[in-house]
Parts: C-alpha cells; sequence; structure tokens
C-alpha cells in the first residue's frame, strides 16, 4: 500500500518536473468578450510550444496571464512548479523571460544602458555583453534605441528577457511587422536558447514560423485551443498532404461536386479562389479538371502546395489565419 | 566603462537622469526659462530710481521757452523738450510727456490729466523746481532717506516664490509625462514583468529629482545674485534641506497625478488642475495674505504655499529651520501621503 502510494507521488513528481507550464480552465472576460474560454495547456520543460491563431484569438490574453500580468476569472497556472500570488511573485520572476507584444523602449537610452537597466532587476543572470553578442547587436551597443531598426529593436526586447538567463521564455509574436531578413535572424536567437535547454512559449499567427521554430503547436481560436500537436502532426491529421487552389473563368453551377470528387477531403472557397485538399494529387487532380470541363467552364489559375498549418485552421474553422 | 549593472535604484535614477538630459526642450523649460522669468520680472518691477519725468514745454516766438527748459534741466528728476503746441498736445494724449507747459507772459500754465498720477506728481515736482528757480526759498529744511537695499526689493521677494513654483512645475510636469509615456508605451508592463521592486522605480523618480533640483536652484540664485545682486540671509544648510523636502514633495504629487491616466491628455489636464490654485493663491507674486481671511487656511494647507514661505522666510528673513516648523510639517504631510497613496494605486498596464 504504501510502496504504491509513494510510488504515485514519484510519478507525480516526475510529471511535474517534466511540465513548465501548465493550465487547467483558464477563463477570462472583458466588458462584451470573452478572450479566454476554458483554456487548457502544457507546456514541457525544454521545448517550443507555440501558440497559433488568428488576430483576437486570445492568445496574448493567456500569454500575458502566464506571465503573471493579467489576472484570469477562472482557473489555474502553474509555471515552473509556482504558482502566481503565492506571496514569492518576485522569485517566479527571476526565473521567466518576458517579451511583450507591444513595449516600445525609451528611445533616448542606447542599446547597452537598457540592458544594463533590465540585468540590474535581476540577482542572476548574463553578462550584458554576452546577451549583446547573443542577439547580434554588437555594432549598435551604443546606439540609442529610438535610432534602431524594427527588428533590431525587436532583439533588444528578447536581449532584454534573456539577460536573466531565464528558464523559461515568452514571445509574444516575436516577428510581426519584420521583413523576412529580421525574421530569420530572430529565429536563430529562439532556436540558440532551445539548444541550451531552454523552453519557449511563443505565439504567431505565421504557420511557417510555427511550424519552423515549434516543437508542439495549439491553434487558438475565440479563446479555445482547436487542435494540438507537433506541426506534422496536425497536417497529417487533414488526412491530405496537398492543397490545389484554382480559380475559373465562368462560376461553377454546383460546388458540392467537387467535394465528391475522388482523394478531396475537404473544399474551402474564399472569393473566387477554391481550395482543394487532397490525399493523392494524381487521383484528384485529373478528376478535378474534367468535372470542370463538364461544368463548361475553364481554369485561369491553378496552383498546388504541400498542406501546411494554414490549411489546417483553413480546414477546421473555415477560415483564414491571416483574415480571420 | 564597467559593464556591470549596479543596484536597480541606481539603474533606474540613472535612466531618468540620461532620459532628461537627452530631451533639449525639457532642460530648456527647468533651467533656462526660470532664469529668463527671474530676468524679466526682475526688470519689469526693479524698484531703482524713478525714471525722470518727460516735460512738454510749448514753444514761442521768442527764445523764452528754452529759457524754461534751461531751468528745468537744473532738476535731475525731469527732462524738458521744447515742442509744437500741436506735437506736445500729441505727445500728451499719447503719455510720451506727462505735463506740458504753456507760458503765458511771465506765468506758466500747467496742461495735465489730473486722473493720472504721475501727471499730478509732475505737476507738484515742476512747479517747485520752477518757483524755486523764481527765487522761492524754503519755509522748513527737510532731508530724504532712500530705500534701495537689497533684501527689501520686489526681486528679493520674487526670487524664493519663482524657486517654488519651479520645484513644483517641474516635480510634476517631469514626472508626469514621463510616466504617463512609459505607461502608454507599455514599458511599465514591461517593468511589472521583472522583478523589480516598485517602490524602486517610483523612488527613482524622487532621487532623479534630487539631481536636477540642486542644478535648477542653484541657476536662479547664482542669476539674481550676478544680475540684481540678490543675497541668501538665512544659512545654506536650511536652504538645501527646505528646497530638497519641496522637489521630494512635489515629486510625491506627481507620482500621484500620473498614477492611474493613461493619455497625455489626461494627465496635461489632472497637472493643470491641481497647480491652478496653487499659480493663483500661493504667493508666487505676490504676498498671500492679500486674499479674504476666510481663504487663509486652505490658502496656508496648500503645499506651495508652505514652500514659498519657508523659503522666504530663510531666504529674505534668515530665520531658521526650526522656527518653520509648520509649513515644513505641512510638506512632509503632502510628501509622504503623496508617495504611499501613489504606491498602492499606482497603474502598472
Amino acid at each position: 500500500m504504501s510502496t504504491q502510494t509513494s510510488s504515485v507521488a514519484a510519478t507525480t513528481e516526475r510529471a511535474t518536473q517534466r511540465v513548465a507550464v501548465r493550465c487547467e480552465g483558464l477563463v477570462k472576460r472583458f466588458a462584451d468578450v470573452t478572450a479566454v474560454d476554458g483554456l487548457e495547456l502544457e507546456v514541457f520543460k525544454g521545448e517550443c510550444f507555440g501558440l497559433l491563431g488568428p488576430n483576437g484569438a486570445g492568445k496574448t490574453t493567456t500569454v500575458e496571464i502566464l506571465e503573471g500580468l493579467t489576472f484570469p476569472d477562472e482557473g489555474s497556472v502553474e509555471l515552473l512548479g509556482q504558482h502566481w500570488n503565492d506571496g514569492d511573485d518576485r522569485a517566479l520572476r527571476e526565473r521567466i523571460g518576458v517579451q511583450l507584444q507591444e513595449t516600445q523602449l525609451a528611445e533616448k537610452v542606447t542599446v547597452v544602458e537598457t540592458l544594463r537597466l533590465f540585468r540590474s532587476f535581476y540577482k542572476r543572470g548574463h553578462p550584458v555583453d554576452e546577451v549583446i553578442r547573443t542577439v547580434a547587436l554588437e555594432e549598435k551597443r551604443h546606439a540609442r534605441v529610438g535610432k534602431l531598426s524594427g527588428g533590431q529593436k525587436q532583439r533588444l526586447a528578447v536581449a532584454c528577457a534573456l539577460v536573466s538567463d531565464p528558464e523559461l521564455l515568452f514571445l509574444d509574436e516575436p516577428t510581426t511587422g519584420l521583413d523576412p531578413q529580421a525574421r530569420l535572424s530572430l529565429w536563430d536567437i529562439v532556436e540558440k536558447f532551445r539548444t541550451r535547454g531552454g523552453t519557449i512559449l511563443l505565439t504567431t499567427h505565421y504557420m511557417e514560423e510555427a511550424a519552423r521554430l515549434c516543437d508542439r503547436v495549439a491553434i487558438m481560436d475565440h479563446g479555445k485551443v482547436i487542435a494540438l500537436g507537433t506541426p506534422a502532426e496536425l497536417i497529417e491529421s487533414l488526412g491530405a498532404d496537398q492543397v490545389i487552389e484554382f480559380s475559373v473563368a465562368s462560376a461553377l453551377s454546383t460546388d458540392e461536386a467537387l467535394t465528391i470528387l475522388p482523394a478531396v477531403k475537404h473544399l474551402h472557397k474564399r472569393g473566387d479562389v477554391y481550395a482543394l485538399t487532397v490525399s493523392e494529387i494524381g487521383v484528384a487532380l485529373p478528376a478535378l479538371l474534367a468535372e470542370i470541363k463538364r461544368q463548361q467552364s475553364e481554369v485561369v489559375t491553378l496552383t498546388t502546395h504541400q498542406a501546411t498549418l494554414e490549411d489546417v485552421f483553413v480546414s477546421l474553422t473555415g477560415r483564414m489565419l491571416r483574415d480571420a | 566603462m564597467p559593464d556591470e549593472s549596479l543596484h536597480p535604484l541606481f539603474e533606474l535614477t540613472a535612466m531618468r537622469v540620461r532620459e532628461f538630459l537627452r530631451e533639449k526642450e525639457a532642460v530648456f523649460w527647468v533651467f533656462i526659462f526660470p532664469v529668463l522669468m527671474t530676468f524679466a520680472l526682475g526688470i519689469a518691477f526693479r524698484n531703482t530710481a524713478p525714471d525722470q519725468t518727460p516735460v512738454a514745454i510749448e514753444a514761442t516766438t521768442d527764445a523764452k521757452a528754452n529759457e524754461v527748459a534751461q531751468l528745468l534741466s537744473g532738476s535731475a528728476e525731469v527732462t524738458a523738450t521744447v515742442m509744437s503746441p500741436e506735437e506736445a498736445a500729441q505727445a500728451l494724449r499719447s503719455g510720451k510727456v506727462s505735463i506740458v507747459i504753456k507760458l503765458q507772459n511771465d506765468a506758466f500754465e500747467y496742461r495735465f490729466d489730473p486722473t493720472r498720477p504721475e501727471s499730478r506728481a509732475a505737476r507738484l515736482m515742476i512747479d517747485d523746481v520752477l518757483q524755486r528757480a523764481k527765487g522761492r526759498a524754503d519755509v522748513v529744511k527737510t532731508g530724504e532717506q532712500k530705500i534701495t537695499e537689497p533684501g527689501a526689493r520686489y526681486v528679493d521677494f520674487l526670487v524664493p516664490g519663482l524657486i517654488g513654483m519651479n520645484l513644483m512645475g517641474s516635480g510634476l510636469w517631469g514626472l508626469g509625462f514621463t510616466v504617463v509615456i512609459a505607461r502608454s508605451r507599455k514599458i511599465l508592463k514591461r517593468f511589472a514583468a521583472t522583478p523589480m521592486r516598485r517602490s524602486h522605480y517610483l523612488f527613482s523618480f524622487m532621487l532623479s529629482r534630487l539631481v536636477f533640483l540642486v542644478l535648477e536652484v542653484a541657476a536662479v540664485v547664482v542669476f539674481a545674485w550676478l544680475v540684481f545682486g540678490f543675497t541668501v540671509r538665512g544659512s545654506w544648510l536650511s536652504l538645501i534641506l527646505i528646497t530638497v523636502l519641496g522637489g521630494f514633495t512635489f515629486s510625491g504629487i506627481g507620482l500621484l497625478v500620473a498614477s492611474r491616466p493613461t493619455t497625455i491628455e489626461g494627465v496635461s489636464g489632472l497637472m493643470n488642475f491641481i497647480m491652478l490654485p496653487m499659480w493663483l493663491l500661493s504667493g508666487t507674486f505676490f504676498s498671500s495674505e492679500r486674499f479674504p481671511q476666510v481663504l487663509q487656511p486652505f490658502i496656508k494647507a496648500l503645499p506651495l504655499t508652505a514652500l514659498n514661505n519657508a523659503l522666504r522666510s530663510v531666504m529674505n528673513e534668515g530665520a531658521a529651520l526650526s522656527s518653520n516648523w509648520i509649513p515644513i510639517t505641512i510638506l512632509l504631510a503632502w510628501c509622504l501621503i503623496s508617495f504611499v497613496v501613489a504606491l498602492k494605486i499606482f497603474k502598472w498596464q
């Protein structure tokens, strides 16, 4: 009996040790919307976990609850084995690094001054110069924040989160609004942190970012997780690996005919563009062309691509990520 | 340059100081503007010897008008000019001269507006000069003692008031705007996500004010000393202690005002609402004793009144710190209450 109890306790403890973030039944209501609606989440130590969803899905509210900046109306949050409002919030803040979506750091101070300030808030952490190297801002060391480019500012924001050598890093839409080059260099920083054993929770509405960086992804919509898994698992769940997008010269008389074509899993129409998710493109494509001809129309544009997380979101919600 | 960070309170204060010094407009309003104001008001209200009284003499065909002008120029307080009757009338109307003398044979006719005090004074003065020149003797011997010594002039009253007003303005504007801008840029929220002690953040504002306050007060005092011969009669230590307390008090009030608003417009309105009564009532430009008796308890409880009174009593009267315990207590109360309440209700996001 006693051995059994202790082994259960040991199992629970092992699970706790593995989990960096756990939240249960999280609810947050604002005046007229429920931003987070019964959210359940587990992030394991050492993984990069992505919250993927359109604007307004509740990603930022969720992250700010986890960061202890917003208090949930219902539900519980456990972070690195601690809870917010446990009387030792400062100890917990020592262990996490945060990059907020909208923070605009003071413009008149320099990169190194900003980092020295943030470093001073923590008992332990990296030397400021090392962090500047990590985010590749050596040349901008003495440049004022106001003179930095968007990508450099964002790297500085991430540096402010890294300067305390956190166990857990929160990144809220770290690459929104950045050009591809700046995005790549930010991804590098995130991957370096992850390689060193850090845990990352990031939000994004770029599916390629989630697919590239994240070990696991939770797709969020209307304050709920609607799908969870590795990017590969999620795409596999479509039961399809290709998407055909096309438009036709004159409107098809019936769209339903398309859904019963062989190998077609799902049809989505946005404006004039049809998107067919298919399992075997070699079977579906000839059938599709024949059907268009039968309906006395003709193809204007046609492209095919590997199914992505975007297609997962479309098939789950009927909307595109970016215009949802 | 050392790269390791120091105590967060030091880093936060250093940040405040840097941000301020790199903001050219702020430097102007805090350091240059009060000095310009001291200069302008000191000049406008200086009580040096009164200007010479301008007098017009209507020209006549013979040389008589010039003779009279000669007589009047014997007095240092009169400048007489010979003009045509039309010019003289015009000069009187526009206030260029205070009085016009018209010669009639051997008699003088004075033309002036009796509702203008300087014209009445001019009439007495030139009459006296002309009568003496014509041989009238004084019946009783009289003497004069002129008071223009430093310490009793308007500029001496003004300097402590300007320092008080400046401490209020820079405390409220300086802190209020900085905090609200940091809030609207989500910097406060970002700080709230670190283990930074919140009291450190607020206290860093008070410390940074301390740095500037010394320069701010010195700028005005040194300027007034150089230009107007202004002197501090009391001890410098008392003066420093009172200015520091005043600076802290208005930093506390600044933090309190900035503890909730999220927009610059919001905080500006609030600050004007707080400062306006004190600009009017707290005796910066004239003594607050001039307001009705019923208002006095209210006026005395205002932090700027307390600060101005304490500054004047030390700078002008040379009073000791101990005799200023009432204004000092009032300032301490404002300082502590506003800081504690600000810390409690401060909105970080």
